[in-house]
């Protein structure tokens, strides 16, 4: 595994990235240090890569390696989610540094487009064409014989729950169905990286959660997917970890406890300790120095902790515990999840 | 097995030249865009029509050749089959632009240089269809309504069928030129009106170029493939000696050629970004 831990790039500016052998033997580091463990067949690689449109900055200075699994890239708007996705897939050329997919430049969409898979964010359509015309038609583009893209296609829009609707003309779609649409075509060829320009936009609530559970199959088969989405809570729950972006630069990557551990003294872990002796436990905690705020629940029944050491905290709370003086019924982190990332990362600039 | 593995890179790249042509031809010939060829194409065919149901015959038989040649060079060739290629190639790519769908082209496992070669032939064999009609349907409009028995024989057993044939083959030649020059002022310029005009303007004033410059155009070498020439009535047209056929055809060809591989570069380093187009 690359992401150890998760990464924090302060400032939101990347040192110069190299992503090569390390001297001497060593293992090869990208940019932020992580080990290379995997070899470049089975990973995407940014290297030290950067776009311009013109003159406004598209991504700067991004080096980045993905392995299998889900990724998410996470940003509010502009911040160059898109950009990149379009970067991976040749759809955008790199200014400068070079991306490669499992090993295969960008360059190549012949090779490339065998493993990979694109749902964009482009609601648009080749007109005239029914849901299954518009799969089938890029299956043959992609030179599979007429009896394999029927095949391929039927099973994609089974994949998608939309094979009921598969003869009906794209224009008479719901925004829902497009987008699905659009997953069963980029996921039609039975590709090994799937990327998905927010795939869950436009899907009810029903949907959503089976195109959730979609994703996380479709990554224990061993996929690499990388998503974006500005839906905080869903990202959380189905990524294996996350690049933070904010304006082009990558300002945190990695498994998102990682990336919130990394944050710990800037800003310090807020616990929520439910239990009948609130004030008891406070006094306690402030003989700690890791400790830095402790501060009783409105309804008296609970503390909320700030830590800049988590590991011995949960140890003195134990110790507490242990003695009797405090009864506990609940502990849980606050704001150790993607929203709150989030929020101090990009949310407070 | 799947059928991409067994199959080798020419026989994988014709059929995925074939399946984009299928798409392109739908489009090309079925499409809201198509509208506008369609008008072009039967614009000479209503005119002679209508001339053939109005106009009393007020021309000699044996003048009807060099008045097809006037109606075929300056309407037929110079404007429909020109403006028409224009459309129908430029639209190629820059009408998937414009309707933000080129991109599907570019996520298929497909090569650029392939898709260039399968959306110039469909455009080429949209061309073709209609402007050879076009032109058939013209001669016969022109030559049957006044003059049917002295037609029938001059087509059957005079110099009509290989007039015809002529005629024919330059349509196809002017489409295989023309078609590749206006493909790549698609893929070059965000309107490629401004430069249809001015190519227009260079082909229009070409009779008025000194014979050097005459060269640097697709009507001088279709001009010189004329079987009948066309009466020339400008009184400060420049008179150059024709390109004989053997030079004007591959001449054609390896122009054709070249452009396309400038098509190719090109669409290999293009970029998808709807928003700025």
């Amino acid at each position: 595994m690359f992401f150890h831990r998760g990464k924090l790039f302060r400032g939101g500016l990347l040192p110069a990235a190299y992503i090569e052998k390390g001297a001497g033997g060593s293992p090869a580091l990208n940019n932020s240090g992580f080990e290379m463990s995997e070899s470049s067949e089975q990973t995407i690689i940014f290297d030290n890569v950067s776009k311009f449109y013109g003159e406004i900055l598209g991504v700067n200075r991004v080096s980045l390696a993905i392995p299998p699994g889900i990724t998410s890239l996470v940003g509010p708007n502009g911040a160059g989610k898109s950009t990149l996705m379009n970067l991976m897939t040749g759809l955008l050329k790199p200014t400068r540094g070079k991306v490669t997919v499992l090993g295969i430049s960008t360059d190549q969409p012949e090779e490339l487009f065998r493993r990979v898979g694109y749902c964009s964010q482009f609601d648009s359509f080749p007109r005239g064409l029914t849901g299954r015309e518009f799969i089938r038609s890029v299956l043959l583009l992609s030179g599979y014989s007429k009896g394999e893209a029927d095949h391929w296609t039927t099973k994609a829009l089974e994949r998608v729950d939309l094979l009921s609707a598969a003869d009906r003309k794209i224009g008479a779609y719901s925004k829902g169905m497009r987008q699905r649409v659009r997953l069963a075509q980029s996921i039609a060829h039975q590709p090994s990286v799937l990327i998905l320009d927010e795939p869950l936009n436009g899907l009810d609530p029903m949907v959503r959660a089976e195109t959730i559970a979609l994703f996380k199959q479709l990554a224990a088969d061993g996929l690499h997917l990388i998503i974006s989405s500005h839906i905080l809570h869903e990202v959380d729950m189905m990524s294996d970890r996350v690049v933070l972006l904010n304006n082009g630069y990558v300002v945190a990557e990695g498994a998102i406890h990682g990336v919130r551990d990394e944050m710990d003294v800037e800003h310090p872990m807020q616990i929520l300790i439910r239990c009948d002796q609130p004030a008891l436990l406070a006094a306690r905690m402030f003989q700690s120095d890791h400790v830095v705020e402790a501060r009783v629940h409105d309804d008296r029944q609970g503390l909320f902790v700030k830590t800049r050491n988590p590991d011995q905290f949960y140890l003195l709370l134990n110790d507490v515990v242990a003695q009797g003086q405090v009864n506990v019924e609940s502990i849980a982190p606050v704001d150790d999840d993607l929203s709150a990332v989030y929020e101090y990362l990009i949310g407070s600039q | 097995m799947s059928s991409l593995e067994s199959t080798s890179s020419w026989s994988l790249w014709l059929r995925q030249i074939g399946a984009v042509m299928r798409l392109e031809l739908k489009k090309n010939f079925f499409g809201k865009r198509s509208v506008l060829v369609y008008l072009l194409a039967l614009m000479p065919v209503v005119l002679l029509t209508c001339l053939a149901l109005v106009m009393p015959a007020t021309s000699t038989f044996t003048n009807l050749s060099r008045i097809f040649a006037w109606i075929y060079g300056g309407l037929i060739l110079r404007t429909v089959i020109f403006f028409g290629c224009a459309w129908i190639f430029m639209n190629l790519f820059r009408g998937d632009l414009v309707d933000r769908s080129l991109h599907y082209y570019f996520l298929s496992a497909l090569r650029r240089e392939v898709l260039v070669v399968g959306k110039y032939l469909s455009g080429l064999v949209t061309a073709i269809v209609l402007f050879v009609a076009t032109t058939v349907a013209s001669m016969m409009l022109l030559y049957f309504p006044h003059f049917s028995s002295e037609s029938a024989r001059f087509f059957l057993d005079g110099a009509g069928f290989s007039q015809l044939m002529a005629y024919i083959g330059i349509t196809i030649l002017a489409c295989v030129g023309y078609g590749a020059l206006f493909l790549v002022v698609g893929l070059f310029f965000r309107n490629p009106i401004i430069p249809a005009l001015i190519l227009y303007g260079w082909e229009a004033i070409n009779f008025l170029l000194p014979p050097l410059l005459k060269k640097i155009s697709v009507i001088h070498y279709l001009n010189s493939l004329m079987p009948v020439p066309a009466p020339d009535s400008t009184p400060f047209a420049v008179v150059a000696e024709p390109t004989p056929a053997w030079i004007a055809i591959p001449g054609l060809l390896i122009m054709t050629a070249l452009v396309m591989i400038i098509a190719s570069s090109r669409i290999r380093r293009m970029e998808i970004n709807y928003g700025s187009d």
